[in-house]
């Protein structure tokens, strides 16, 4: 178990790229540390193992304090995002290199690092240098150095994002697959949502240094704490207009929707994405009336942007059934999809009252029983979490 | 040329003292200039100072002047004695002075090297859990070297050349000194020039060709 409290780093120059950060990690579990560039994410990794010391804050792995322990005494084992192979030696050396500083035996770690190997595929390569290597394979070596040790956790800073696209999902399915059969604790540096929710039994996201809501990856997507999280989160961006509760009526750009429950008059900020709505021909009132401007093709659907006033609004339509550009349209959002903000705090739909699933914002969070128990909200067939057309 | 026969043995056997002065200062001054780089990379301020104070002090010396200071300053003035024996005191003292000189070169080449590894490695090393040290040695420096395997010939070259000033610290047996003293007997010879420039190159041209095709050898391919 990897337990972090009150972490805060700051950089000379004042720059807090940690701010009191609260977790637990679980053993066994896989953490992904989400968010966009310069939220601290690369540091919490650093600092947990070791190549960074907090200013303040605690570390603990299996209840060892190892604040301000040495990298190497950490028992953990980092994959970089440029994998920072040895050029200079060869597969087998470089898988069996940490042994080696381990004082392991060269005949124990040679055999480990062919049985390492053998496990990722690399038995062909192992007389290879890294320069001899395709980018995917380089990444497995860097794989297998991290392996082979057989740490406590694993620490991924983004080592898929140097492979092309292909690639990429071949190696987060491997990856997966892996820490699974491996059962190694793995926190996970990402700025890909859906590599965060592919992935992760629980997603951590981060802005400026905070976790801005701690969950499963249903959770986060399905209920996004605040707007940041909300708009981060899906592989197209949520829909996030103001509105007003008022006179038993939600309205929100243009559309007058049904009340949602509990959310008492005034102010609003209305989100729904774009798959959970439905493009109408015809006018509406419970739509968000508007101009087609824009159609991307995503392959297995359309994303139509529609002009509603000054607002833009995106829907997400099937293939076949996508509108012309410059006609009028009609979206619908889905009201059970609906999400409603007020002071950047989610309000409507509020957690079920068995507590399944609180939205942790601000970290500290217990992980979930498991990562695959969805939140009672919603209850249908749960969305392709992150699998939609990328 | 008669005179180049006539005193081709006494120039060999100066033209070999410049040899075996090139071989123990080569391996001296690289075993120096990668203690030098250490100190200047090294993490502790105290030791960069003091590598940069030296390197930047000795590079910036004249050879005559550092190789007379060991002669008259460390040796005659301060005592400094490597033997009983003048020749052989000298000798040391010539190895001595051009050692810590071409020193300097192969730290700086060196230094060069180290800025050419990514700032990964030295992440990678410390993640795995090598001291700052052990990463220089197992990590760093290996990929350093290889990346700076044909400057490192061309200040070998250099230092090879640089042996025949030799007299500057006192040491009067190397080949150039041997040649203007047969001038004295002989006059200004045209051939005995040519003679030892040639057996110079026959020295260093190798040393260019074999770093040369050492250094594309052991490129590193990232």
């Amino acid at each position: 178990m990897i337990a972090l409290s009150g972490l805060t780093k700051e950089f000379p120059g004042g720059v807090r790229a940690l701010d009191g950060l609260d977790l637990e990690i679980a053993d066994g579990e896989f953490v992904a540390l989400l968010g966009p560039s310069g939220c601290g994410k690369t540091t919490l990794l650093r600092t947990i193992a070791g190549l960074e010391i907090p200013t303040s804050g605690r570390i603990r792995i299996d209840g060892t304090d190892v604040t301000s322990a040495p990298p190497g005494k950490r028992d953990v084992a980092m994959v970089f995002q440029d994998y920072a192979l040895f050029p200079h030696m060869d597969v087998t050396a470089n898988i069996a290199y940490p042994l080696r500083i381990r004082k392991v035996p060269r005949a124990r770690r040679e055999a480990r690092a062919a049985e390492t190997a053998a496990r990722l595929s690399l038995s062909e390569l192992l007389t290879r240098r890294p320069g001899q290597l395709s980018g995917g394979q380089q990444q497995r070596v860097a794989l297998a150095r991290a392996v082979a040790c057989h740490p406590k956790a694993f620490l991924f800073d983004e080592p898929l994002s140097n492979l092309d696209a292909r690639l990429r999902l071949e190696a987060r399915t491997f990856l997966k697959r892996l820490q699974r059969e491996l059962g190694v604790t793995t926190v996970f540096v990402t700025h890909d949502q859906g590599e965060a929710l592919a992935l992760a039994d629980r997603i951590a996201v981060m802005s400026a240094g905070r976790f801005t809501q701690v969950g499963t990856p249903s959770e986060v997507f399905r209920r996004p704490a605040n707007t940041f999280t909300a708009a981060f989160i899906g592989s197209t961006p949520m829909n996030l207009l103001p509105g007003t509760v008022g006179d038993g009526v939600l309205r929100v750009a243009g559309a007058v929707l049904p009340r949602p429950g509990g959310v008492p008059d005034g102010p609003i900020v209305y989100g729904v994405r774009p798959e959970y709505m439905d493009l109408s021909p015809t006018p509406r009132e419970d739509a968000f009336a508007g101009k087609v401007a824009v159609v991307e093709n995503l392959g297995a659907a359309h994303l139509v942007t529609l002009e509603s006033g000054a607002r833009l609004v995106q829907v997400v339509v099937p293939e076949g059934e996508e509108p012309a550009s410059g006609t009028a349209a009609w979206a619908v959002p889905r009201p059970d999809r609906a999400l409603v903000y007020r002071d950047d705090r989610l309000v409507f739909p509020l957690p079920a009252p068995d507590g399944a699933g609180s939205p942790a914002s601000g970290g500290g969070g217990l992980p979930a029983s498991d990562g695959n128990g969805p939140p009672a909200a919603g209850g249908d067939g749960r969305p392709a979490a992150g699998g939609d057309a990328r | 040329m008669d005179d180049l026969i006539k005193y081709a043995p006494d120039l060999l056997a100066g033209f070999l003292e410049n040899v075996k002065l090139s071989l123990i200062c080569a391996v001296l001054a690289l075993v120096l200039g990668t203690i030098l780089v250490s100190m200047r990379v090294a993490p502790t301020p105290v030791l960069r100072a003091a590598g940069s104070m030296y390197v930047n002090v000795v590079r910036n010396t004249p050879l005559t002047l550092v190789l007379a200071f060991s002669s008259l300053g460390l040796s005659d003035t301060m005592g400094l004695s490597f033997s009983e024996t003048p020749r052989t005191n000298s000798f040391w003292l010539v190895v001595f002075g051009l050692s810590a000189y071409t020193a300097t070169f192969v730290c700086e080449a060196l230094r060069a090297g180290i800025n050419t590894v990514p700032l990964g490695q030295a992440e990678a090393a410390r993640a795995i859990g090598l001291t700052f040290f052990q990463s220089l040695r197992m990590i760093i420096l290996p990929q350093a070297f290889r990346t700076v395997v044909a400057p490192l010939g061309s200040v070998i070259i250099a230092m090879i050349k640089n042996t025949t000033v030799a007299i500057a610290g006192g040491y009067l047996m190397e080949s150039a000194f041997v040649m203007r003293d047969t001038f004295d007997d002989t006059g200004v010879s045209i051939p005995i020039f040519i003679g030892l420039v040639i057996a110079f190159m026959v020295v260093t041209l190798p040393v260019g060709f074999l770093t040369n095709r050492l250094a594309s050898r052991l490129a590193v391919a990232r």
